[in-house]
């Protein structure tokens, strides 16, 4: 039975098709300012990387902050899941002994507390605020004026801790201007950056529960110097990633899809 | 004097209440808390005048209360607050 | 031949002032407030409970040295020594990089005195609104303070969050206001309260077509609705004040007020040196209790 899951999120809009129980497709295009393009766009990029047509998938779900617009695209898609469930489900089927998962995409942080199925016993969320997303290292990127990819590879270069006082993004990316003026070495800025967004991060997950398979999924699982923060501030010996964490909600949906049946 | 600490943001509405006209600066909150959130001064800052110590969020802290009181306040199964319960004049309140 | 310059949107005018009536040599005490904020400074000189003189400027990159320039830029009409100075209050966001202060105040208590001087003892809300926090201060008739909360943690609602925005619409801060209303038709506000969505709302709104007027008025209406649920949580009491560099905001105060339901108490004064008065004018209530600094 072929399923496919549709998360449109505020950055990108991820499709992912499964077949029996396995991915077998997957494409990823930018949201931009028209949802129902970006959807029809990863939707036939999708198809074609897994060979299906679309006759041949039987039930769509969708997720995400554009989740009605999935809606309006497939007006037959019955579901629509919201990001908590998407995120466990993902999580349980990545990882099937994860019972904690923290998920960080571009302008939302989410936690949740799982049961052996994936369903959320416990969840929190980080929304409306860019400091609680990945928004946040994007905008200290900028102030850096270092690339997003190779913000954590430099965050890895120092051992500092230099805390951050500001606990927004607005505010931070002056105080990152004052620490460049006052000749602070770029990776310092750099770990101090992602340390404080883990903190905030962890802080939201230890008030669900952590348990010590932390599965991370969202665009941030790319970068290493986040998930270093996470992994050394939690204390464990390593966090739970899949190769392509960004599609970990759309996973999630594509499982619930073939659930329906 | 209702010394409102914390702050709101998009995500919400986090404020520590300290009404100083009941505080006597025990520090007794500053004992319990396990996020050390609280601190205990001699010269209240806001109010000059005042002649006796009073409590209030550290400086360190106050931009971070949703974060540092999130293990006091699982979603949950929340038991009272360990700073409410011990504060004997009942100066301290949460929003949330 | 003028030289291009790179548009400098955040700027205003800095203005320093000395009151004609009033003469220094015949003072009692003579005491100071530096109110260090993180856009402006101003110092502010009291003699006998009076506003001798005062100077207004930015703050700058380099906080230390701003309590010194906005002292010295105070003092520079006045005629008067630095010397005679009793007694130096530091108040502001700053107020730890005050060298010359005897002691710091909070912004708190230095608003809500500054207030009851410069709007009258019937003020008891005080709003301030300043580079990067947002103040609500209730006080009673003598300008104590009697609830307050102060929001410097998100930046909604302040003067940074206006500047992200006068940055991205290219329009010089002083001219929101006005060009906030070149609009035929009030827009709904901007959705999210957070300044960096906004930032990226407001993109979108542009894209659609919205013009710049009507992208600025949605955006201070989004910023007088958060600024007011804030003072709501301290609640509104006539008379009602603004202080700081906001209430200049004509945009942003003008939806503002329709939300409060008060009218705006009125002053003679520059709204922004509400902090560095009521400063001084602790600093002259310490001296005269007998904890001014001891003579030598």
């Amino acid at each position: 039975m072929i399923s496919a899951g549709i998360d449109c999120g505020a950055k990108t809009t991820k499709v992912v098709v499964m077949k029996d129980g396995k991915i077998v497709g997957k494409a990823k295009v930018l949201t931009g300012f028209d949802q129902n393009k970006a959807i029809m766009d990863a939707w036939d990029l999708a198809l074609n990387n897994a060979k299906v047509s679309a006759g041949d998938v039987k039930q769509i779900c969708g997720t995400g902050s554009g989740k009605n617009a999935v809606k309006s695209c497939f007006p037959s898609t019955r579901d629509l899941v919201n990001d908590i469930k998407a995120m466990g489900k993902g999580a349980n089927f990545l990882f099937p002994k994860a019972r904690t998962v923290a998920d960080v995409g571009a302008e939302e942080g989410r936690a949740a507390k799982l049961d052996d199925k994936g369903n959320a016993l416990d969840f929190a969320i980080n929304e409306k605020c860019a400091a609680g997303a990945g928004a946040f290292i994007e905008a200290m990127g900028r102030a850096l004026e270092t690339p997003l990819e190779q913000m954590g590879l430099l965050a890895l270069k120092s051992d500092k801790e230099i805390p951050m006082n500001a606990q927004c993004a607005i505010f931070a990316e002056s105080e990152v201007v004052g620490l460049i003026h006052a000749k602070t070495a770029k990776q310092d800025i750099s770990k101090s950056i992602h340390d404080a967004m883990a903190s905030r991060i962890i802080s939201m997950i230890r008030r669900i529960g952590v348990n010590e398979e932390v599965v991370m999924l969202g665009g941030v699982g790319y970068n290493p110097g986040f998930v270093e923060a996470m992994r050394r501030q939690l204390s464990i010996p390593k966090l739970f990633i899949p190769e392509e964490p960004e599609f970990g909600m759309a996973v999630g949906a594509a499982v619930v899809a073939a659930e329906e049946d | 004097m209702l010394a409102n600490y914390g702050y709101k943001d998009a995500s919400g509405d986090f404020f520590i209440t300290i009404d100083t006209e009941k505080c006597n600066g025990c520090g007794d909150c500053v004992e319990i808390c396990p996020a050390k959130v609280f601190a205990v001064i001699d010269e209240d800052p806001n109010d000059p005048m005042r002649e006796e110590p009073v409590a209030m969020v550290a400086l360190d802290k106050k931009k971070k209360v949703k974060y540092e009181c999130n293990p006091c306040k699982p979603s949950v199964d929340r038991p009272p607050l360990p700073c409410v319960q011990a504060c004997k004049a009942g100066a301290i309140s949460h929003s949330w | 031949m003028a030289e291009e310059k790179k548009p400098e949107f955040w700027r205003w005018t800095e203005t320093n002032w000395v009151n004609p009536e009033v003469e220094w040599k015949k003072a009692k005490y003579i005491t100071v407030g530096i109110d260090v904020g993180s856009v402006s400074t101003q110092a502010v000189i009291v003699a006998d409970g009076e506003i001798f003189a005062y100077g207004n400027m930015r703050t700058g990159s380099d906080s230390p040295n701003s309590a010194r320039n906005g002292l010295n830029f105070a003092l520079e009409k006045t005629g008067m020594p630095e010397s005679r100075i009793d007694y130096c209050i530091g108040t502001g966001y700053g107020r730890v990089n005050v060298p010359m202060a005897d002691r710091s105040i909070t912004e708190i208590a230095c608003h809500a005195r500054g207030a009851n001087f410069i709007y009258g003892p019937q003020v008891r809300t005080v709003l301030d609104v300043g580079g990067q926090d947002i103040k609500a201060i209730q006080c009673d008739d003598m300008g104590k303070v009697t609830n307050f909360l102060m929001n410097d943690k998100c930046a909604a609602g302040t003067g940074r969050g206006m500047e992200v925005f006068s940055d991205l619409l290219g329009v010089p801060i002083i001219e929101v206001g006005e060009r906030s209303y070149e609009v035929k038709q009030e827009p709904p506000a901007v959705s999210s309260t957070c300044v960096v969505y906004a930032k990226s709302e407001a993109t979108g709104l542009l894209r659609k077509g919205w013009t710049t007027g009507e992208v600025l008025a949605a955006y201070c209406r989004a910023m007088a609705e958060r600024i007011y649920s804030l003072v709501e949580r301290v609640g509104v009491t006539p008379e009602f004040a603004i202080t700081g560099g906001m209430a200049k905001n004509r945009g942003v105060i003008g939806r503002l007020m329709p939300m409060i339901g008060l009218e705006q108490a009125k002053t003679k004064w520059d709204t922004q040196i509400a902090g560095g008065v009521g400063a001084a004018l602790f600093g002259y209530a310490l001296c005269q209790k007998g904890k001014g600094r001891e003579k030598k």
